[in-house]
């Protein structure tokens, strides 16, 4: 997706996912074009530098009624990060009662980000 | 007839998004509702949808999908609306007053009468079979969404090495999915030359794990006896057909189908509801009341969209309706009036309208192919009443546009164009 003139990206930030061209110039400054909005020049900013995702997943309960807990982080990681974040969620299992948007577990693989019950359990 | 029966203004049949969002709103109108969900909790497919993405339209964050019906799960719980899980509703009949429904549940057998009807029994995924994929019939073969309920609601990973073959939305999801889980995605293969997903999604659930997409190639024939072995591909043609000469093998213990969602409408049909050959959901009118008085429809089941708050927001439409259809039959119309488009159009939700019409009225509509920069045009009696560029049309992305009632006068029909916008650099 690289070319002379910048990356391609798209952007995720919201469903019109606008095609990006992302150009680092000369003097360091980042030019985007084909944004609808100014959010993904922010978008474009961390895909080149720091990119990073919110992670959603299931978590083990101990309820036979609903044995996976969906959840998601309530921020987002960099990207980097989702292994660890997996593998610490793995260890995670919920054995009471939570209401949707509870924080199952705090600072997630450091950094900082919790994890949310995405659903009441 | 039981005497006896039960009787409501409004049933809604279905406990996903459209329902949900069809039963409050009917009793915010006032009515006396019914919801009907056959399996055990509500949500319907947002259950498995995990993934985020729901409700920026709407609530303007980035829900999972479990969280976005939890809102409305939450919102029911204030009403007074009866919801009956475990439900199945086997049979509907049209009576003098209304309906009759003939309702199969843990209690037993049970009818109940309706003064309406809304339908939000949403859709079902394509099968390989019809999709025609040939060969033998081992285990390993599986819609997106059933790959979605093993993993996300059993914990099961359905497969070590898959091949995913469509490009739609629930595809590249589970793509990604079943990468974080710990398969390996070998690759997309999608028969035509574009994605049918969303870009957002090409690029979060397969760029960012470098999993391949594979455009016009598709898989020509399934291999292995007890379970997949592998599969053949080919590459195909602008008409879909295989080229011979250009199958590939690939070993995989997996398929996974992503080939397109179809409304389901078996109870829509068996009350004469008359079906659109280009939605396969009901003919609707601006309130998404069908061809039969009385019965609404909404959701997936309507047309297949691709944003939930769309879903929603339809559901919410029709229970209102059929609220007030319950309280007071229909108002004075005028005429209905058929909404015709041009061949640039896959389609247009409603097919008709009703006049005359309230405040402003949405249109969905899909473009039958990608198309750069497009000026939509709506033209009643040789009048124009509504035009508007976009930047691009494709497919898979469904747009919304609304025009006053007051430009919808006349004697129709409202045609809809579209024509390459001449200010086109």
């Amino acid at each position: 997706m690289n070319s002379k003139e910048g990356k391609e990206l798209i952007c995720i930030v919201c469903p019109n996912g606008c095609r990006l061209n992302a150009a680092m110039g000369e003097d360091g400054q980042l030019s985007v074009t084909g944004n609808k909005c100014k959010r993904g020049e922010k978008f474009a900013q961390a895909e080149l530098t720091n990119p990073t995702r919110s992670l959603t997943t299931t978590v083990r309960t101990s309820f036979s009624t609903m044995p996976w807990l969906p959840v998601r982080t309530d921020g987002e990681i960099p990207k980097k990060l989702i292994g660890d974040a997996l593998k610490e969620l793995q260890s995670v299992l919920i054995e009471k009662n939570l209401r949707c948007g509870e924080v199952v577990l705090t600072d997630l693989a450091g950094t900082g980000i919790n994890v949310i019950a995405a659903s009441d359990l | 007839m039981n005497k006896n029966a039960k009787t409501y203004d409004v049933t809604v049949i279905g406990g996903g998004p459209a329902g949900l969002a069809a039963a409050i709103s009917a009793h915010e109108q006032g009515a006396h509702v019914l919801l009907i969900e056959r399996e055990d909790r509500l949500g319907g497919v947002l259950k498995q949808c995990i993934h985020d993405g729901f409700g920026l339209l709407r609530f303007g964050e980035k829900l999972s999908g479990c969280e976005y019906a939890t809102r409305f799960m939450h919102k029911l719980e204030e009403t007074d609306v009866e919801v009956r899980a475990l439900t199945f509703a086997s049979r509907i009949e049209k009576t003098d007053e209304g309906f009759l429904l003939s309702l199969i549940q843990s209690s037993g057998f049970e009818q109940v009468k309706s003064k309406s009807l809304v339908l939000a029994t949403g859709c079902r995924e394509r099968t390989a079979r019809q999709v025609a994929i040939h060969g033998t019939r081992p285990a390993g073969v599986l819609t997106a969404g059933s790959a979605q309920y093993y993993i996300n609601i059993l914990g099961q990973l359905p497969g070590k090495n898959c091949v995913i073959l469509g490009s739609g939305d629930i595809g590249l999801i589970m793509a990604r999915r079943l990468t974080l889980e710990g398969a390996n995605v070998l690759g997309v293969y999608e028969a035509k030359a574009e994605p049918s997903g969303l870009m957002r999604n090409i690029y979060q659930c397969l760029v960012d794990f470098d999993i391949p997409l594979h455009l016009s190639k598709t898989v020509t024939e399934v291999h292995g006896r007890e379970r997949l072995t592998g599969v053949t591909v080919s590459a195909v043609d602008e008409r879909m057909n295989p080229i011979p000469g250009t199958e590939e093998y690939i070993p995989c213990d997996t398929l996974i189908l992503s080939v397109g969602l179809i409304p389901e409408n078996e109870l829509a049909e068996s009350l004469g509801v008359k079906i659109s050959r280009a939605t396969k959901g009901p003919e609707c009118n601006q309130d998404y009341e069908t061809t039969v008085p009385g019965i609404f429809s909404c959701g997936n089941a309507l047309h297949v969209n691709d944003l939930v708050d769309y879903v929603s927001e339809s559901g919410e439409n029709a229970g209102r309706a059929a609220a007030a259809y319950a309280k007071s039959g229909h108002e004075h119309r005028l005429k209905s009036v058929e909404v015709k488009t041009d061949k640039n159009f896959g389609y247009i939700v409603p097919s008709h309208i009703d006049l005359p019409a309230k405040d402003s009225v949405p249109f969905f509509f899909r473009t039958s192919k990608t198309r750069g920069r497009t000026r939509v045009k709506a033209f009643m009696d040789g009048k124009e009443v509504f035009s508007k560029v976009f930047a691009g049309l494709r497919p898979p992305e469904m747009e919304k546009i609304e025009i006053e009632a007051a430009k919808l006068q006349g004697a129709g029909p409202l045609q809809f164009t579209m024509e390459v916008d001449e200010h086109e650099q």
